[in-house]
């Protein structure tokens, strides 16, 4: 199979005994079988489909962008755009909470940078105790097509980084397609996110990185 | 065919001129509605279904979730003004039992498995009503669920078939629905995946055992343009697909 | 349900964000605080009805379509057509809202619509009688929402009125005493010349601005929607727990007389 090329469920991708089916697809015979609309692609026999829409699916070892949506005895409800929930633990924060104190800590609508610890039955666990997580105090969040976050990252953060550069904002982007940007300048948040969705609704066309330096040298004028 | 028969047959012409195996023109577009998971609208003729996907989701109450897959609900309404006499706003038991029919239309379909205790739903709204709106709403019900990246085994595309008098013939309209020479007319809704699986089919009228197959037969054939459709539909919404760097 | 409203409410930090930059006379899609997203029109859309329109504000759309029959007058005014607005927020549009019975949101965008209409006298009800005492036409205005990216309610009004622009009356089989769907007469409906044109003017912080973003509508405080034609007000109604103080109330009554000036330029085409 030479190119990549969009497919529809149900769809033959590829026929030969020798591919395999990968992530979104089956073998039926010879044949490779798309289970999801996305871009179907091989390298070394494995054919997959990468979706192009759909909800995020948690991931352990992910680093996600919440909203805390309730608060028990002993943690916070965490909506990371889920079905099932997330949950943060007070033991899972790194420093001491009272058991009374939680909603100082963090309060009902705020929004937090975690890790996903664990997937269980009961729901996605999560942690603050490393670095670069925890409550974000300021800044702006916006919601991107969770497929589209390894584009916007791009390759080694390449793309980002570009974005961040030209904005100058720290912008921590999660897995779940939340991300957060905290720039010196109102301005320079919103530039950063009208980038961001800029490279996001063209994820697939050639010469991104290219379209996109060019895009933000004339934003600068 | 005796005689008669045949000089009927070649006497009969649709209202609207189409021949026998003829669909109405028809469209398809995703992305509709932007709130929405996956969106999209079908239309054949004048009948035109939006649908929209939210899910999956946490579903609530949760004594109603299903702990070994995803739950599929379908809610299909038609809009006050979609057709001539107004329809007032509210539920209807039509509007349930299509609600019913087009989950169990898209659900054999649906890989839904490892989705347990979450809800899709997706909800139906015919805009304008000229017959075969069930049809309509399942093919932008499944659009929409693909749409959405719900994995599923294949699309599935739904038409009317119908005897008018003797004659088969596909995509009734509403003319054609209320046909009262001879036999009158019988409306045969048919879904069916491109491997020719079927997934609802539904009769009121009259007809016979050998008539009927004639039926599922056109019904085969003109899916294949529906099909095609629905595969153009998908595959235009995201253009300039190339190889990344 | 106090959990799932939670999680659907724009976060408490972007709200922030909002505030602090309309404390600057900004917001996050360039747009002043007295202007309107991009209104897109589309008349026809739903060839059963009477007349229909199809309004998009930005991303925000709603679809109003006209329906008429004819049935016995009310008692107390035997010589006049009824009208009945309702407003239906479809689960499709938004994944706040649900199916089932119609939540207050959707009554209050019906009940306004039909304030801004029937108190400018927009409709010449008394136009719509066809035997006194004994038959007139109902004229029912329905309102749905497609998408909701904030401001349902003042699409809601400029579809109501851009549909009623347009309609056109069924005929009338006067010997059978029956309308014939499908068949329309080339007379409209019966309408005054001043165009009514409803806006809401939201409050957040000490920011007064127009046409909110679900954002933007999330964090309002509270908001005033007033219909008017022109220099004259029909109609108006305070949502939300905010106090306004007088002066502010003041402001926002001229935010209103500008808005429907705006409005009706924007309108211009579909108004002839």
């Amino acid at each position: 199979m030479s190119e990549r090329k969009i497919i529809v469920p149900g769809e033959v991708i590829v026929s030969g005994d020798e591919y395999l089916p990968g992530e979104g697809t089956e073998k039926d015979g010879k044949d490779v079988i798309a289970l999801r609309y996305g871009i179907a692609e091989e390298s070394n026999k494995l054919v997959k489909v990468i979706p192009l829409s759909g909800t995020y699916m948690a991931r352990r070892g992910n680093v996600i962008i919440g909203k805390v949506i309730d608060i028990t005895f002993n943690g916070w409800m965490i909506d990371i755009g889920t079905a099932e929930g997330g949950f943060l633990s007070l033991m899972e924060v790194p420093r001491y909470v009272d058991k009374n104190g939680l909603d100082e800590v963090m309060d009902i609508g705020d929004m937090l940078v975690a890790k996903i610890v664990g997937i269980t039955k009961r729901g996605i666990d999560l942690t603050i105790k490393m670095r670069g997580l925890g409550k974000i105090e300021e800044g702006m969040i916006m919601k991107i097509n969770p497929n589209k976050v390894p584009r916007v990252i791009g390759k080694e953060g390449s793309m980002i980084n570009i974005i961040k550069e030209g904005t100058g904002s720290n912008i921590t982007v999660g897995q779940n397609g939340l991300i957060w940007i905290k720039g010196d300048t109102i301005e320079s948040e919103l530039n950063s996110k009208e980038a961001i969705n800029f490279v996001a609704e063209k994820s697939y066309v050639k010469g991104l990185t290219e379209e996109l330096k060019a895009w933000m040298e004339k934003k600068k004028k | 065919m005796d005689g008669e028969e045949e000089k009927m047959t070649e006497k009969f012409k649709r209202p609207d001129g189409r021949k026998p195996d003829e669909l109405r023109p028809m469209s398809a577009k995703v992305g509709v509605v932007p709130n929405a998971d996956g969106s999209a609208m079908f239309s054949f003729g004048d009948t035109i279904a939006i649908a929209a996907v939210y899910g999956p989701k946490e579903l609530h109450p949760r004594n109603q979730r299903d702990p070994e897959k995803g739950t599929l609900r379908c809610n299909y309404s038609m809009l006050s003004f979609s057709v001539s006499e107004r329809i007032r706003p509210g539920p209807s038991r039509r509007s349930m039992e299509i609600s019913k029919i087009t989950e169990w239309a898209l659900e054999p379909v649906l890989l839904i498995d490892r989705y347990e205790n979450t809800v899709i739903d997706v909800h139906i709204n015919i805009i304008q009503a000229n017959a075969s709106t069930r049809c309509a709403g399942i093919n932008a019900a499944i659009l929409a669920l693909a749409h959405a990246g719900i994995p599923m085994k294949n699309l599935v595309t739904s038409v009317s078939i119908g005897k008018l008098n003797k004659n088969i013939v596909a995509d009734l309209s509403k003319e054609e629905e209320d046909w009262e020479e001879g036999e009158g007319a019988t409306d045969i809704p048919i879904t069916m995946t491109p491997n020719g699986e079927l997934t609802h089919i539904q009769l009121d009228g009259k007809i016979t055992d050998k008539q009927l197959k004639e039926a599922i037969e056109l019904a085969r054939k003109v899916s294949k343009e529906i099909y095609a459709l629905q595969k153009k539909t998908l595959k235009e919404a995201c253009q300039n697909v190339e190889d990344e760097e | 349900m106090w959990r799932m409203k939670n999680k659907m409410l724009t976060a408490n930090i972007t709200g922030e964000r909002i505030k602090q930059y309309l404390a600057k006379g900004k917001r996050f899609d360039g747009r002043k605080l007295d202007e309107f997203r991009d209104i897109e029109i589309e008349t026809g859309i739903s060839k059963h009805a009477e007349g229909s329109a199809r309004v998009k504000i930005g991303k925000t759309e709603v679809l109003v379509g006209i329906k008429m029959d004819t049935a016995a007058p009310y008692p107390d005014s035997p010589d006049k057509g009824n009208l009945m607005v309702t407003a239906e927020l479809l689960p499709l549009s938004s994944r706040r809202f649900e199916s089932g019975p119609p939540k207050f949101e959707a009554v209050e965008i019906g009940r306004i619509v039909d304030r801004i209409i029937r108190e400018s006298k927009f409709i010449e009800l008394e136009k719509l009688c066809i035997k006194e005492g004994e038959k007139v036409w109902n004229i029912f205005i329905d309102i749905y929402s497609i998408n909701d990216d904030g401001n349902l309610l003042d699409a809601a009004a400029i579809g109501a009125l851009i549909a009623l622009k347009q309609a056109k009356i069924p005929k009338y089989d006067e010997k059978k005493e029956k309308v014939i769907y499908g068949e329309w007469t080339n007379n409209k409906i019966p309408l005054s010349k001043d165009i009514p044109i409803s806006t809401t003017i939201h409050k957040i912080g000490d920011s007064f601005l127009v046409d909110p973003t679900r954002e933007e509508e999330d964090i309002s405080e509270t908001r005033v929607t007033i219909g008017r034609s022109g220099e004259t007000i029909h109609s108006m109604q305070k949502g939300e727990k905010q106090f306004l103080k007088i002066e502010e109330f003041y402001k926002v009554l001229e935010i209103s007389e500008k808005m429907w000036r705006d409005i009706f330029k924007k309108l211009d085409k579909f108004l002839k």
